[in-house]
C-alpha cells in the first residue's frame, strides 16, 4: 500500500521475532470475553470430554489436579492486536486428557460455562499443544482470566483458548463456535493473521 | 481489506480524548457497538495496527472514532495529535457481530458506560436517533468528574428531547454541586433492577475498564438479568 503516516515512528526498534505479524506487545493481562464472568464453584466444577458418539468422560476439580501436570511458558496472541510474550501456565495436556478416548473425529467444540464455545481441529489440541490450565504465574487462574481453569491453545488466536471451559465435543465434522460465528476466523492461526472471516 | 481514511475533521471530546471523522471510500457500513482496526506506517515499512470502537453510526463513508490519548502508546499521540486535516490512515472493517444493537430488535436497550467505554454505546445511542427508532434507551455513564465526559453538549441535548434516551451520570472522583449522589465507584444501587423498560426484556451492553466491567456485569446478573443478554467489551490498561 502507498500509504504513509508522515512523522509516525513508531516503536521500530521493539520490533520482536516473537510476535506475529499486526501484533503488538503488552505486559498487561487484557481482559475479552462477551458477557459476565460466570461464577464457578470447585465443588460442582467438571470437566466432560463426549465422543461423536455421545460417549462421555468425565473429570471432577479433585480429579483434574490429581494428573500429571506441566508448567509451559508461552507467548499468546489476542486477535485485538496485542500479545503477551513468556507468560507461565500450568495445566493438564489435553494428550493426558485425551489419551484413552476412542475416536475418529476431526474436529472439536470447546464448551464453557456461561455458554461460550469455540472450534478447532482436533489435532491442534494434541502433541503438547494445548492444555487445560488452572494457574497463571504461579498463581489460581482469577475468574476474570477464565478461572478455575480455561483452555490453553496458544499457537492460535486466544479466543480460541476458551476460559471458564466446561467440555470438549468430539465432531466428525467442523461447527463454528461463538466468535466464529460473528465473522471471526475459523482457524485463527497469528502468524498468518487469520483474524477475520476470508483472511 | 485495507481502506485509505482520510481526515477530514476532529472534534475535541476532552482534553484527552479527539473524535477523528474519516473519509473511507468504498466502506462497506457498520451497526453501532462494532470496531474498525486502524493501521500505520512509517516510511521504514514499519506497522502499527490498534481496534478503535465506531462512535457514530453508518453515513456513507463517514467513519468516526474517538481516541483517548495514552500517554505513553505507540498509535493514540500520534492519531489525536500528530495526524493534520488531509492525511491518511489505513483501515479495516468494520469488526465484531456481538456487541452490537440492530434497529427494530426487540426490547429496551441498557447501557453502561465506564469513561471512554462510552464510545460504542454513543454509536447506538446515535444509530437510535438517526432511524427514529422508539426503543427505550437507558444509558448510565461513569466517569471521574463532568468535564471528563466525552459528547458532553450532544447528550445534555438528547437529555432535553421528549424521546430521548434515559441519562443517568456516575461520578467516582468529583460530583457536580447539589448533586444527590457523593462522588463514588459504581455499584448494584446504580443500576436499575430489569423490567425498567416495560417492553419486553432489556439488553444490556457494558462497556469500560475489566474492573469496571466485571462489576457492573456481576451487579446486572445479581439483580435479575438473564446474563445471555449481558453483552460486555473490556479493555485493559494498555488498551489505547
Amino acid at each position: 500500500m502507498g500509504v504513509f503516516s508522515p512523522g509516525f515512528r513508531g516503536r521500530s526498534v521493539e520490533t520482536n521475532a516473537a510476535l506475529p505479524p499486526g501484533q503488538h506487545e503488552t505486559r498487561d493481562f487484557p481482559v475479552l470475553s462477551a458477557g459476565p464472568t460466570p461464577p464457578v464453584a470447585l465443588e460442582r466444577w467438571e470437566f466432560t470430554i463426549t465422543t461423536e458418539g455421545g460417549r462421555k468422560t468425565t473429570w471432577s476439580w479433585p480429579q483434574l489436579l490429581a494428573l500429571p501436570s506441566q508448567t509451559p511458558t508461552v507467548d499468546i496472541h489476542c486477535v485485538t492486536s496485542w500479545s503477551k510474550l513468556g507468560t507461565t501456565w500450568r495445566g493438564v495436556s489435553l494428550d493426558v486428557l485425551l489419551e484413552d478416548i476412542d475416536t475418529a473425529a476431526d474436529y472439536a467444540l470447546i464448551h464453557s460455562y456461561g455458554g461460550y464455545t469455540t472450534n478447532l481441529p482436533l489435532e491442534d489440541l494434541l502433541s503438547g499443544q494445548a492444555w487445560i490450565a488452572y494457574e497463571f504465574d504461579g498463581e489460581d487462574l482469577a475468574p476474570e482470566h477464565g478461572g478455575p481453569a480455561r483452555l490453553l491453545v496458544p499457537h492460535l488466536y486466544f479466543w480460541k483458548s476458551a476460559k471458564w471451559v466446561r467440555g470438549i465435543e468430539l465432531l466428525l465434522e467442523d461447527e463454528p463456535g461463538f466468535w466464529e460465528t460473528a465473522g471471526y476466523h475459523d482457524y485463527g492461526d497469528p502468524w498468518r493473521e487469520q483474524r477475520y472471516q476470508g483472511d | 481489506m485495507w481502506r485509505t481514511a482520510t481526515l477530514v475533521a476532529t472534534r475535541d471530546e476532552t482534553p484527552d480524548a479527539r473524535t477523528l471523522v474519516l473519509d473511507v471510500p468504498g466502506w462497506p457500513g457498520h451497526l453501532g457497538g462494532q470496531h474498525v482496526d486502524v493501521r500505520l506506517t512509517a516510511e521504514d515499512g514499519y506497522q502499527a495496527t490498534r481496534s478503535y470502537s465506531l462512535a457514530a453510526p453508518v453515513d456513507h463513508d463517514r467513519v468516526e472514532v474517538t481516541v483517548q490519548r495514552v500517554a505513553d502508546g505507540e498509535v493514540s499521540p500520534y492519531l489525536t495529535d500528530g495526524l493534520s486535516l488531509g492525511d491518511a490512515v489505513e483501515v479495516r472493517g468494520p469488526a465484531g457481530g456481538w456487541f452490537v444493537w440492530r434497529p427494530g430488535e426487540p426490547g429496551g436497550v441498557l447501557l453502561v458506560a465506564g469513561g471512554s467505554g462510552i464510545v460504542p454505546l454513543m454509536a447506538m445511542i446515535r444509530a437510535r436517533r438517526a432511524v427514529g427508532s422508539a426503543t427505550p434507551f437507558r444509558l448510565i455513564y461513569s466517569v471521574r468528574s463532568p468535564g471528563e465526559r466525552y459528547y458532553a453538549a450532544e447528550l445534555d441535548q438528547l437529555a432535553d428531547e421528549a424521546d430521548g434516551p434515559e441519562l443517568a451520570y456516575v461520578y467516582t472522583r468529583s460530583a457536580p454541586a447539589g448533586s444527590n449522589r457523593e462522588a463514588a465507584r459504581i455499584g448494584a444501587a446504580d443500576l436499575p433492577p430489569p423490567g425498567w423498560s416495560r417492553d419486553g426484556e432489556e439488553t444490556c451492553f457494558v462497556c469500560g475498564p475489566t474492573s469496571f466491567v466485571e462489576v457492573v456485569a456481576a451487579s446486572l446478573v445479581s439483580h435479575g438479568y438473564d446474563p445471555r443478554r449481558i453483552k460486555a467489551e473490556r479493555f485493559g490498561p494498555s488498551g489505547q
